[in-house]
């Protein structure tokens, strides 16, 4: 019993590592292995595609890793690996895009926004500065004589 | 100055409107095809019919449409009885089997009719591959020369085609005529 029990508990520990996608392929070596590992995740599941195609159980993903491993030991390099994949799905699959007139707004949007917004804020607070602070603020003579005459009724207590 | 000023949120604001709002009627599974414009890759492969070598030639001299399917592919029984249809009434198509046992496909054929004029056997998923197929059903229009020159991802249903297809394939048609 006891030792079904601690099957059961080191099945259930496994359990918990079979959630990635597994093949098994040979590599010549670690470096390879490492390539793989980082093109596959680089590489974008385009049937369900919030997934790398390293991640995916999708058909269509076991099929670009096979195609990947098999490019691998054709000894292409990486960019040729990833210009194939983008030749057929296009610079969709990639999720780190290429940088081109069509994903210029992708790379430099967000640091376009920020910059515009450090200008704006740079400018408002610039303005603030520039404001004048003498006159505006000071107290006319009425309000002067005013606020003397609260201060002293107040002392006068 | 300063009124203009104050309707640049407002301006932001209503951009980001547009784009949100047409974001809800994109379909994220349709990728634009980096296929389009290309040439229909070369191959060489079994026809699921017969013992033929079917190679690229073999599609080419008149606009077609390539159709990727499979027995396994549930959508691609909805759409068969379109393709019927459209074979009927003299579309040219094209299959290709794609990852299929091809039994399995003799019998679909046998039982649902037969729309295509070729059907390549795609056992292993190659020329899929080569095509940035990632979902059957898949078809591809081809004009007389095999450049493959529009892509629709899903089912093919008669809306679509009225709606959108027929013209394109009819722009194919009447490009290749003298």
């Amino acid at each position: 019993m006891k030792r079904l029990l601690a099957a059961a508990v080191l099945a259930l520990g496994l359990a918990g590592v079979a959630h990635a996608a597994i093949d098994t392929y040979v590599f010549a070596n670690d470096a390879e292995r490492a390539r793989f590992r980082e093109l596959t995740q680089e590489l974008r599941c385009p049937k369900c595609q919030n997934q790398d195609i390293a991640d995916s159980n999708a058909p269509i993903a076991a099929d670009l890793r096979k195609e990947i491993f098999r490019l691998l030991e054709e000894g292409k390099d990486d960019q040729q690996i990833i210009d194939f994949m983008v030749d057929r799905y296009g610079d969709f699959v990639r999720y780190k895009p290429a940088l081109n007139a069509k994903t210029a707004l992708l790379w430099f949007g967000p640091a376009g926004l920020l910059l515009a917004g450090l200008v704006v804020m740079a400018v408002i607070v610039r303005r603030r500065r520039a404001a004048p602070t003498d006159g505006s603020d000071a107290l006319s003579p009425e309000e002067r004589k005013r606020l003397d005459h609260l201060l002293e009724a107040k002392t006068d207590d | 100055m300063r009124r203009g000023l104050m309707l640049v949120p407002l301006a932001l604001f209503l951009l980001v409107v547009v784009f949100l709002y047409r974001g809800l009627y994109l379909n994220p599974a349709e990728l634009p095809s980096a296929m389009i414009g290309k040439p229909f890759p070369e191959f060489s492969l079994p026809s699921v019919q017969g013992d033929k070598t079917l190679t690229r030639a073999d599609l080419l001299g008149k606009p077609a449409l390539v159709n990727v399917w499979g027995t396994w592919c549930i959508s691609c029984r909805v759409e068969h009885p379109v393709l019927n249809k459209l074979a009927e009434q003299g579309v040219l198509i094209y299959g290709i089997d794609y990852k299929d046992d091809n039994a399995a496909a003799l019998k679909w054929l046998a039982e649902f009719h037969n729309p295509y004029q070729l059907n390549i056997r795609d056992d292993d998923g190659n020329l899929g591959l080569n095509l940035g197929v990632y979902g059957a059903p898949e078809t591809f229009f081809i004009d007389a020369k095999g450049v493959i020159r529009d892509k629709y991802v899903g089912v093919i249903d008669e809306a679509v085609w009225r709606e959108q297809l027929a013209a394109r394939y009819q722009a194919l048609i009447d490009e290749a005529r003298p």
